[in-house]
């Protein structure tokens, strides 16, 4: 760890925390409809939507409703981004006639989107025409992640109402997320990395004169585009030679914004904010990153608002952040420690960033690209900006565990804390059951329907992981996508897994995932652990909404306190540890032996 | 279920005007006005306007002339900038250091006299395919074979390079790095 690493990740962490407040306080006062300025100015703009989609204002729903308020939207969405790419070739906006997206990559691409997991099977420069990134993919990184904030307010209010049945407005919730806080960040954000060289337009892709030619060899083929053998009956290569470089552009800019505040993550192009148009310099990079975490980060106090005790929020974002950080250096250290395989300079200096470069851009170093892996995969983010899959055994496992941890140190937007607060009810009951007392959290009383659903969010994802990793490994069509063999190959499939299980999205993208099988079962795996986590959360909700405020005795336990985020952070970790380190011990941990033992697979 | 659908479509519809048809265009209208050249691609044209290039995208390099890039694992050709793509290999994957042995022998063929250790950004592949940059270490790697092959001065040459340093952005973002495309276009010019 250089000193240089070392400044890079506090300034981090203190501009993220020092916009909590602020942000916090902000959305805070959307939800509850008061004065913020601009649910003032738009208020007029608001009512008319209303009016025109038929929006009752006024209808309280019950968690059922809600529910299904939620999945009738989502599915919309999906079957629209669906529609989309099967037809893009006849819709306008595609400069480079991409032709439509086959069934599967299509249905994948879909799900992922109105998921808010943004996995990316697909290559966006070489398969998305501009009009289905606009219109389809952009549209459902602001909706997927307003649907999470909708989920979290609810659950939220449920905390403050008493006798309820309601739990409040799903359109008004979702819309309010859309066109208060993510529309206007996202044109913020936009802006500034147009300034920093994000491209932005919707002509076609440049063509330049290359200052030195490249040749390369290709396979040669004839009239009808079938392969020519030559005469050893092995396909013939020809040579070619180029003097020109196609680059690839789009409307980045206005995507990338949407993609890292609301944790969508789906890359405009293939390498996501590796590429220099997507990420171009180290402030573009910081601001990307800061984006990420920023809103996660910031409900954590809108929630302490909403329930009336800032106090609740901050040690949430307490027991968060020391586990983030945490894991920060130990990823940092481990890519910064570089390949003992490989004989070159890896010491760093002033000169070098050193460590382990591969996979990694030049301009971001060690420290930075490190440091987006953990916040990526803290949060369900999942944009890269180096190839995951290139990192050390011990810098690949950090964002691996992170996932399989449930997305919930900061989490996607809305349903990182929705995940977390249920984690809360888990550490409440664990500390009852030590006490011998009802458990209380927030003024309600935590019985046992509450905890069945509490069950059913913490065990549906590790099934999705280990259920989809053991069917893809023990299957063909599973195992030949691997690229990398041995410990990593494993390691490929479980992060895959892992990243589909917990709606995360980012990938060990040495694994050929644009197959049938892996589309269809990825697919599958995203929709259920999506929306049923969504649904019991809803439904957690209802059942407290209902219920009455008890005031706090002597036996309550305080959840304000330091010792509070401690015993949430243990439930989180060790609920984790347990169910996956048997797994990664198989992977990562296996690789990192074999590394330091200097012993090739 | 209609109380569902009207709004669910129409919201959607609405939604969609807004988010994906208003604002990219607002923020392309924004882009073209203040920053049309960064908008585009960033482009680097010729003395005859021709575009030769993008400031922020590398291209390949192999002549002993020129100073070299990352290696690039786009595919059919490296620096392919319609199809990004790092290489994916794994730490312990044999291919890797397979490529990154090659590489080393290559450099050190193009300049046998050099043996100095090979700085690792100059021969591992970036996340891109598409890396504009290398380290200050791999720019020095490379002086005394660009110099030779130019019948340049090493002093001299040195000066250039460390004109075209980029430094840590506000003094603390990221990492000193070199442009390597504007490094040789520049070192055309001089050498004219």
């Amino acid at each position: 760890m250089t000193t240089q690493n070392f400044l890079q990740i506090v300034l981090y962490l203190v501009v993220l925390l020092a916009l909590v407040k602020p942000l916090g306080t902000y959305m805070a006062r959307i939800y509850q409809d008061e004065p913020a300025g601009l649910n003032r100015w738009l208020a007029g703009f608001e009512k008319l939507l209303y009016r025109w989609c038929s929006v009752d204002v006024k209808q309280d729903m019950r968690w059922t409703q809600y529910a299904l308020a939620v999945l009738v939207f989502n599915l919309l969405g999906l079957l629209v981004v669906y529609a989309l790419q099967r037809c893009q070739a006849v819709l306008p906006l595609n400069p480079q006639n991409l032709p439509a997206i086959n069934p599967d990559s299509a249905f994948n691409t879909a799900v992922s989107f109105a998921t808010n997991t943004n996995w990316q099977g697909y290559s966006g420069e070489t398969t998305m025409s501009y009009f289905t990134q606009m219109l389809g993919l952009s549209v459902q990184n602001f909706l997927s992640a307003a649907t999470g904030m909708a989920v979290l307010v609810a659950l939220t209010r449920s905390f403050i109402r008493r006798n309820s049945n309601g739990i409040g407005n799903f359109w008004v919730d979702m819309t309010r997320s859309t066109l208060y806080i993510l529309l206007p960040l996202s044109l913020l954000l936009a802006v500034l990395l147009v300034g920093q060289g994000v491209v932005q337009t919707t002509n076609p892709y440049q063509n330049v004169t290359l200052i030195e030619a490249v040749s390369y060899d290709q396979p040669k083929l004839d009239a009808n585009g079938q392969a020519v053998m030559d005469v050893t009956g092995k396909p013939a290569t020809e040579t070619i030679e180029t003097k020109q470089q196609t680059l690839a552009l789009g409307p980045a800019a206005a995507q990338i914004a949407i993609k890292q505040l609301g944790t969508n993550g789906g890359g405009f192009f293939n390498v996501n904010s590796a590429h220099p148009f997507e990420n171009p310099t180290p402030l573009s990079n910081f601001l990307e990153m800061l984006a990420i975490l920023l809103i996660p980060a910031s409900l954590c106090y809108s929630f302490g608002v909403m329930v009336g005790d800032t106090r609740q929020g901050w040690v949430i974002l307490a027991a968060m952040t020391l586990i983030f950080t945490a894991l920060v250096f130990v990823a940092v250290s481990a890519e910064q420690s570089g390949n003992p395989l490989l004989k070159v300079d890896q010491i760093a200096s002033e000169s070098q960033a050193g460590g382990n470069m591969e996979g990694k851009e030049t301009r971001f170093g060690i420290v930075n690209s490190a440091l987006w892996a953990v916040a990526t995969t803290a949060a369900s983010n999942g944009s890269v900006n180096a190839m995951h899959d290139s990192f050390t055994p011990i810098g690949g496992l950090v964002p691996m565990f992170l996932m399989q941890l449930g997305e919930v140190i900061y989490g996607g937007v809305g349903s990182g804390l929705y995940g977390m607060i249920v984690f809360a009810i888990v550490a409440v009951f664990l500390a009852g059951l030590m006490i011998g007392r009802t458990p209380e959290y927030l003024g309600k009383k935590i019985e046992a329907f509450e905890m069945k659903m509490a069950a059913i969010i913490i065990l549906v994802p590790p099934l999705m992981v280990l259920g989809g990793t053991a069917l893809a490994l023990m299957l063909e069509v599973g195992k030949v996508g691997v690229l990398n063999n041995g410990a990593h190959g494993f390691s490929e499939v479980l992060y895959a897994f892992s990243s589909a299980g917990n709606n995360n999205g980012s990938a060990f993208a040495g694994l050929s995932a644009n197959t049938p099988f892996y589309n269809f079962l990825l697919g599958l795996i995203m929709l259920f652990s999506r929306y049923w986590l969504m649904i019991p959360v809803l439904a957690i909700a209802g059942s407290l909404a209902s219920k009455k405020i008890v005031p706090v005795g002597l036996g309550t336990l305080p959840t304000h306190t330091p010792l509070f985020a401690v015993l949430l952070m243990i439930t989180v970790i060790m609920v984790g540890a347990l169910t996956f380190i048997p797994a990664l011990a198989l992977g990562p941990i296996v690789e990192h032996l074999q590394m330091t033992q200097q012993v090739m697979p | 279920m209609l109380n569902y659908f009207k709004p669910a479509v129409l919201l959607l519809l609405l939604l969609t005007l807004l988010t994906g048809v208003i604002y990219p265009l607002v923020v392309t209208a924004f882009a073209h006005t203040f920053y049309a050249d960064k908008a585009n691609g960033s482009l680097l044209y010729d003395t005859k306007g021709q575009a030769i290039g993008s400031a922020l995208i590398g291209q390949s390099f192999t002549q002993a002339k020129y100073f070299w890039g990352r290696a690039s694992a786009t595919a059919p050709y490296p620096y392919n900038a319609a199809a990004s793509s790092g290489s994916n290999l794994g730490s312990t994957n044999p291919a890797l250091m397979v490529a990154v042995n090659a590489r080393v022998k290559t450099l050190q063929a193009a300049d046998p006299t050099n043996k100095a250790a090979v700085p690792v950004d100059l021969v591992t592949a970036s996340a891109s395919g598409l890396d504009p940059h290398i380290s200050l270490a791999a720019a020095d790697y490379q002086i005394k074979r660009v110099a030779k092959a130019r019948n340049m001065d090493e002093n001299k040459l040195r000066e250039l390079v460390n004109a075209q340093t980029e430094a840590r952005q506000w003094f603390v973002f990221g990492e000193p790095r070199i442009n390597v495309l504007q490094l040789n276009l520049a070192l055309d010019q001089a050498t004219r």
